[in-house]
């Protein structure tokens, strides 16, 4: 099957922040076209005043006090950081 | 032959524990030695904690010799699949991603077993961020399902099947978004539940799809999946979802509700790629239930087939936008070649995921990008509507719905290569998630070659008494549970 004419590979891997190689590119642009093919029988149900549904039981407004309670320590919450210095996470360098 | 004690029901360790005809230790070490004979062919877990086990078993003894045991959960082991927190231990969702990842707090649900007194054991094997219906996504290869070794156990809670069908654990939790607890329930011979959207919180499990995901627990039994129930059930504030339901004593309803029940058939879920074995068992499913007096009811759900084309677009968009947090900043995999901060997100995320995991995130973030989310995501989230009301329109006429659980038997490791063709092994599981529904998978016999059949039965939301006592019904006239892979 041909790939979806509408899904622009590289468009889509960059907003999704994802490095792929060339090989890559060609197999998820064809398989991703099998789904959305699959998909557009969507297009068939009417769907004319029908209300989305976002969760399977409706909740609004859920509230918590916003009371002050026992947290990780910075040493546990830094536990798993990839680099890090004086309580700190280190990234590379962001301005010049 | 007489089973190893590890394949015991909790039922009858709490008796022998009770009884002190063995300690929780003995048992303990028993499912260790069990874990070390099968493993090695079966690789259910990811990690294991040998030395915590026994440290919690042993405080199991303690409090039963002080008269002070917690119920019918202490001393019992059960294993977490790998997406579930737990202080100190590893939480790698079987990526790459988090290869090295310790989890600093508990789930909520771990937090309740450990206050029955459950004995945690090991860290469950699955698809690569829960995404996946065979196990062989995992980062850290396949498991393998004990009544055929060739063969995937289901997926993506293939390792909390396999363990307990194995006898390495007495008990498993598993998370299920489009079928991942009940389906491998259904491929390994075990009981599977997933609870009602909100009845469980979600507090420390890895997030795939959030109006989807729900954790639940794999049984040998569907009383020992009440009791299971029973310990991680109910409202948690961590939990913005979980709802203020009432969580009853699971067990004590199964006496009291003996039916007779009205049963729905839904049309839509016996049709074209339904292998005839289990199509077959599921009839005599039926048969045995009418034979007990419940009314057996044919009922429509129009809108079935649309309901994997809406799964795939709301739960890979939810998955895209869950998955951004991985960027290689604050914790997981972080790349050794980024060029700057922008080019570390991109590597690091290519690096750290799996093909299964890139393809989610590419849908996801296609279908949620600028000019195709109304054709898309919106048009996914009233389809789901439409899927929620047939449910709810069948309910005024029956107490619960019967299908398969998969339309196929276990099938071998690396038989379905294509992303679609493994897609389709959820048919019958994700309408469920998509309206939040319970659902159970219970044995109900084996294809000519051997392998276990499931059968799926959906319940009316927060009614898991009624549901499992209707399960149940069905497992006390057949012998299917008390039936062992012959991995000895």
């Amino acid at each position: 099957m041909a790939s979806a004419p509408q899904l622009n590979i590289d468009h889509v891997a960059h907003l999704a922040r994802l490095a792929l190689s060339p090989e890559e590119k060609a197999r998820y642009a064809q398989q991703l076209g099998d789904v959305l093919h699959h998909i557009e029988q969507l297009g068939k149900v009417d769907v004319t005043g029908v209300e989305p549904t976002a969760h399977a039981f409706p909740l609004v407004n859920v509230w918590a006090e916003d009371t002050p309670r026992p947290g990780l320590t910075a040493e546990a919450a830094l536990r798993n950081a990839p680099a890090q210095r004086d309580h700190m996470v280190v990234v590379p360098k962001v301005v010049e | 032959m007489a089973d190893p004690i590890s394949l015991k029901s909790i039922a009858e360790l709490g008796a022998l524990l009770e009884a002190k005809a063995i300690s929780a230790v003995e048992l303990a070490q028993a499912v260790i030695a069990r874990t070390q004979a099968v493993e090695g062919r079966v690789h259910a877990f990811n990690s294991r904690d040998e030395s915590g086990a026994l440290a919690a078993a042993a405080a199991s003894d303690a409090r039963r010799a002080a008269g002070q045991a917690r119920g019918p959960l202490d001393g019992i082991p059960v294993g977490l699949k790998d997406v579930i927190a737990a202080a100190g231990q590893p939480l790698t969702a079987s990526s790459r991603m988090l290869a090295n990842f310790v989890s600093p707090y508990d789930a909520t649900v771990t937090a309740r077993l450990k206050e029955a007194g459950a004995v945690l054991w090991g860290r469950l094997n699955c698809d690569e961020f829960a995404m996946g219906s065979s196990t062989e996504n995992s980062a850290f290869g396949p498991t393998a399902n004990p009544w055929d070794l060739a063969r995937v156990p289901g997926g993506s809670s293939g390792g909390s099947a396999a363990a307990l069908a194995a006898g390495e654990a007495c008990a498993t939790l598993g998370s299920d978004t489009g079928g991942s607890i009940r389906q491998p329930a259904a491929l390994c011979g075990v009981v599977g539940l997933k609870p009602t959207y909100g009845l469980v919180s979600r507090y420390g499990l890895i997030a795939f799809a959030s109006s989807l995901d729900q954790i639940g627990p794999f049984a040998r039994t569907v009383e020992d999946a009440a009791t299971v129930l029973g310990a991680i059930a109910g409202h948690d504030p961590l939990d913005s979802t979980s709802f203020h339901a009432e969580v009853p004593d699971y067990r004590a309803e199964l006496k009291r509700r003996t039916g007779p029940w009205r049963l729905g058939i839904p049309k839509e879920y016996f049709g074209e790629g339904l292998d005839p074995a289990v199509g077959a068992a599921v009839e005599q499913a039926i048969a045995y239930y009418r034979a007990q007096g419940c009314e057996i009811k044919p009922v429509s759900l129009p809108h079935t087939p649309y309901c994997l084309d809406t799964y795939y677009i709301i739960a890979t968009a939810e998955a895209s936008s869950n998955l951004a947090r991985f960027d290689g900043v604050r914790y997981g995999h972080r790349s050794k070649f980024a060029t700057d901060a922008v080019d570390l997100y991109f590597k690091s995320r290519a690096e750290g995921f799996g093909a299964e995991v890139k393809r989610r995130i590419i849908l996801g973030t296609y279908v949620l990008s600028s000019g195709y989310y109304d054709a898309y995501y919106l048009r996914a989230q009233k389809v789901r509507t439409l899927i929620r009301q047939d449910f709810l329109n069948a309910y005024r006429e029956v107490d619960a719905l019967l299908t398969p659980t998969s339309p196929v038997p276990a099938f071998k490791l690396g038989e379905k290569s294509d992303p679609l063709a493994l897609y389709l092994c959820d048919i019958y599981t994700i309408g469920v998630n998509l309206a939040g529904l319970p659902a159970v998978s219970v044995p109900c016999g084996f294809t000519p070659g051997g392998l276990p059949i499931g059968l799926q039965l959906i319940g009316q939301p927060f009614q898991e008494a009624n549901l499992l006592a209707i399960a149940q019904a069905y497992e006390r006239g057949h012998d299917w549970v008390l039936r062992r892979p012959a991995l000895d």
